[in-house]
């Protein structure tokens, strides 16, 4: 299954190295990554897939989130059907 | 790959423009729960409910989380009791009260269907039920209750519009500010699908069981219109459509799953837009963004118009089933842009009615004077039943005569109910008009056979 993760907040120094170790931990694969930095606003925005991770994808959801606070950013992780859904026809 | 701006773009709607998913209604027919006294009738149908929607919350819960978009009600519809309570309709308070114990149990929002349809004539049996609505919505914290009073086919039943006016007083009488009149709605062309509060019920036309879900997003739709403040009204509407695409998508989405996920059929998707008290959430502040000063204005009928027209041909392309009420809702005390105008004394009522010829419902959640009398309110929900019958749509009438308060003064609900500015009626009299009953015929271009 595939989810998207993204990542908002102040930029700073290790964010990609935290969020990928976590990820990597989970046995999620990341796919591809983007990234924009607008002044010193982060947002990058990783497609993953996850099958191989046997976690339930709604405590997993919350542990990304997780991850988010102790760095200071916004992360969250969602199930890609909610983006293809609302911008594809 | 995902365009970055797409994903940016729904993290935003979700975040800071109050995008959710307003409910996740599960329709459960009571009909097979029908049994030979009130009290094991009452037994069987809390049993019914609460092994029907056991996994309701967990699951809308789940995909919450896993979507990452709110899910902010789920609620539950039944079969119209008046229907199985129909032996014995004196006793319907006893399933009145299993269901709200249900509701707890289950730990939903609300649930819908203390209701009759008597939109061509009230049956004896009818008759003893809505006599116990008034009570039963006092004795109870989340059950609501509808009742249909008229159809384009049938034309609208003026003994039950007296009898309803009657049932408002004693409702709003019995609870604190006549709160117990916020769930209660009066109906003409009732919808058997609508998963919206208070008038959600599962239509005897229904499947046994079935996932309907009401999206929600004005403030996406308001956000949108922002970025484009030179368009003219054809660009506008082209926005709203693409904007009320991406919603109901959303809710699509979540209602396929949701169905799967318990083992039920999918319903329809009502694709309203939903206000909430809460600032960005607003239809009336999407009507002030299209350029008006103030909702109730000159300008405001034909903003709505087009409001309700382009949600509807954005949302029917995103979904494979729609149904409900599918259109703008204009609840007073549940939007705030509406709040601030009624305060104002920008909006009346009768501006109100005339919104209600284009938009998905009718006259919602307003407060009006303690000391209003029942042929009045009578009156304003024959008008009404009228407009929807002569329209072939839905109309409906949800007022508070919050008793001791009189224009000038607010009524507070709390929560999604929101506050509401108690807003003057004409005081002419409708007494006789009212106390003739009768039929109000249905108009000829309701003989379509």
């Amino acid at each position: 299954m595939k989810a998207v993760v993204t990542v908002t907040g102040t930029d700073r120094k290790g964010i990609i190295a935290q969020v990928s170790t976590f990820l990597s931990a989970k046995d999620i694969n990341i796919l591809d990554i983007s990234q924009t930095i607008m002044g010193d606003q982060f947002a990058m925005v990783m497609l993953v897939d996850a099958t191989d991770c046997k976690e339930d994808f709604a405590s997993l959801s919350a542990e990304a989130a997780e991850v988010g606070k102790k760095i200071g950013m916004t992360v969250r992780l969602q199930h890609e059907d909610i983006f293809n859904a609302m911008h594809t026809v | 790959m995902f365009n970055t701006t797409d994903v940016i773009e729904t993290i935003d709607m979700i975040e800071k423009e109050h995008l959710d998913i307003r409910t996740v209604t599960m329709g459960i027919s009571l009909l097979p729960r029908i049994r030979e006294s009130a009290e094991k009738t009452a037994e069987a149908v809390y049993e019914r409910v609460v092994s029907r929607a056991k996994d309701l919350v967990l699951t809308a819960d789940q995909l919450s989380r896993e979507y990452g978009i709110p899910i902010v009600n789920k609620r539950v519809s039944v079969t119209p009791v008046s229907l199985i309570t129909a032996a014995f309709p004196e006793k319907s308070a006893l399933v009145a009260l299993a269901l709200d114990r249900a509701a707890d149990t289950l730990g939903i929002d609300f649930l819908g269907g203390y209701s009759a349809l008597v939109h061509k004539a009230t049956a004896d049996y009818e008759s003893a039920f809505l006599s116990t609505i008034p009570e039963a919505l006092a004795s109870t914290r989340k059950l609501c209750s509808s009742v249909n009073v008229g159809s384009s086919r049938s034309g609208v039943n003026m003994d039950a519009v007296k009898r309803v006016g009657e049932l408002i007083k004693e409702t709003a009488n019995l609870t604190k500010d006549g709160s117990g009149c916020a769930k209660f709605v009066a109906f003409c062309n009732a919808a058997e699908d609508n998963p919206f509060m208070a008038g959600a019920f599962h239509g005897v036309g229904e499947a046994d069981c079935v996932i309907n879900v009401g999206v929600s997003g004005p403030g996406v739709v308001q956000h949108a219109l922002s970025f484009a403040p030179e368009a003219d009204l054809t660009e506008a509407a082209e926005l709203i459509k693409r904007t009320a695409f991406k919603i109901t998508r959303a809710g699509q989405l979540v209602a396929k799953e949701a169905a799967r996920r318990l083992g039920v059929p999918f319903g329809v998707v009502d694709l309203s837009l939903a206000p909430t008290p809460a600032r960005g959430d607003s239809v009336a502040h999407i009507l002030e963004e299209l350029g008006l000063e103030v909702v109730g204005g000159h300008g405001t009928t034909a903003a709505l118009a087009m409001l309700n027209d382009a949600v509807k041909k954005g949302g029917v392309m995103a979904s494979s089933r729609v149904g409900g009420l599918s259109g703008a809702f204009i609840p007073v005390s549940e939007d705030i842009g509406m709040i601030e105008a009624a305060e104002r004394g920008a909006i009346s009522i009768d501006k109100l009615e005339a919104m209600t010829c284009v938009c998905s419902v009718g006259l919602d959640m307003i407060a009006i004077p303690g000391d209003t009398p029942a042929s009045t309110i009578s009156a304003i929900l024959a008008d009404e039943a009228a407009i929807g019958m002569v329209n072939n749509k839905t109309t409906a009438v949800r007022i508070i005569p919050a008793p001791g308060k009189k224009v000038g003064d607010t009524v507070n609900f709390g929560g999604l109910l929101g506050r509401a500015p108690v807003m003057p009626v004409h005081t002419g009299s409708a007494e006789k008009f009212i106390s003739r009953g009768g039929i109000l015929p249905a108009p000829i271009h309701s003989f379509k056979n």
